[in-house]
């Protein structure tokens, strides 16, 4: 194992804003912050729809807020092929729907409220995370 | 007033995934590439949001209700069953071949990226069929 790429400052900062929205939303709002729960409700359900779509449009501002007042640039590297993202976006939205919840609702909020249920989930997702690259990286 | 607070807390949280650099996919492989080049950010990340809304999240669940809402509404199951482990698998799997989950997928969407585009997208189709066909009752 090497450690490379590491921002332990921005990646700690990152994360209180990320945790500070999730207390915002939970103190106004009386719910926890999960986005797939947040994304498939909008789509499936008529309860809290505008809540719901009100928060994805919320994340899709977000880097346009951070472009206007911090002057840096946002990249992102994806090196994937369409089909391989077709496969993981349709093993990403099923999974966490039959689990209820991905890195936010179980990761976050799940473990915040020390969930033994999300710690299970979390520790769960996160080592066929490992396994998945550790065979990736071999093929 | 609850609509505006969904706005704001998804405003914040997307900041957030973009200061901690969560919204490129390669830092999450990196952090998934345990084995290889180990890049520790994302565990940084949770802890950045834990701290701040794990005490929170106590102090706010012991009021009466939330702000703008008639009640607090999160899940309190307790059930470690089939569903959770399957679900956590099929999402690890996808998270792991494309370094995407939902928030940062769809808070990418800001930049106009094709490739993440592609992946919502085909989220969005795993989240209907889980509806459509009931799976999350009948695993």
């Amino acid at each position: 194992m090497n450690i490379v790429n590491f921002t332990p400052v921005s990646a700690t900062l990152g994360g209180m804003v990320i945790g500070l929205a999730v207390a915002i939303f939970f103190l106004f709002n009386g719910r926890l912050v999960g986005i797939s729960g947040i994304a498939a409700n909008a789509l499936t359900e008529k309860n809290n729809k505008l809540d719901n779509i009100l928060f994805l449009l919320g994340l899709v501002i977000g880097p346009i807020f951070y472009r206007l007042f911090i002057k840096n640039e946002i990249s992102i590297t994806i090196s994937n092929s369409f089909s391989l993202l077709i496969l993981a976006g349709l093993l990403v939205g099923i999974g966490t729907r039959v689990s209820g919840g991905c890195t936010s609702g179980h990761g976050i909020s799940g473990i915040g409220r020390f969930s033994l249920r999300s710690i299970v989930a979390t520790i769960t997702f996160m080592i066929v995370g490992i396994i998945t690259v550790f065979i990736k990286n071999f093929i | 007033m609850n609509r505006l607070v969904s706005l704001i807390s998804g405003i914040i949280f997307g900041a957030g995934l973009v200061i901690s650099e969560m919204i490129n996919p390669d830092k999450v492989l990196g952090f998934l590439d345990l084995f290889g080049n180990w890049d520790p950010s994302l565990a940084f990340v949770m802890i950045g949001a834990l701290v701040v809304s794990s005490p929170l999240f106590h102090i706010i669940k012991n009021k009466e209700k939330p702000l703008s809402a008639e009640k607090f509404n999160y899940s309190n199951s307790k059930n470690i069953n089939n569903r959770l482990i399957i679900g956590s698998v099929l999402f690890g799997t996808g998270w792991g071949l494309s370094g995407l989950c939902p928030g940062p997928a769809i808070t990418s969407l800001a930049l106009l990226n094709i490739y993440s585009a592609t992946f919502v997208v085909a989220m969005f189709v795993g989240f209907y069929l889980v509806k459509f066909f009931n799976l999350d009752n009948r695993i």
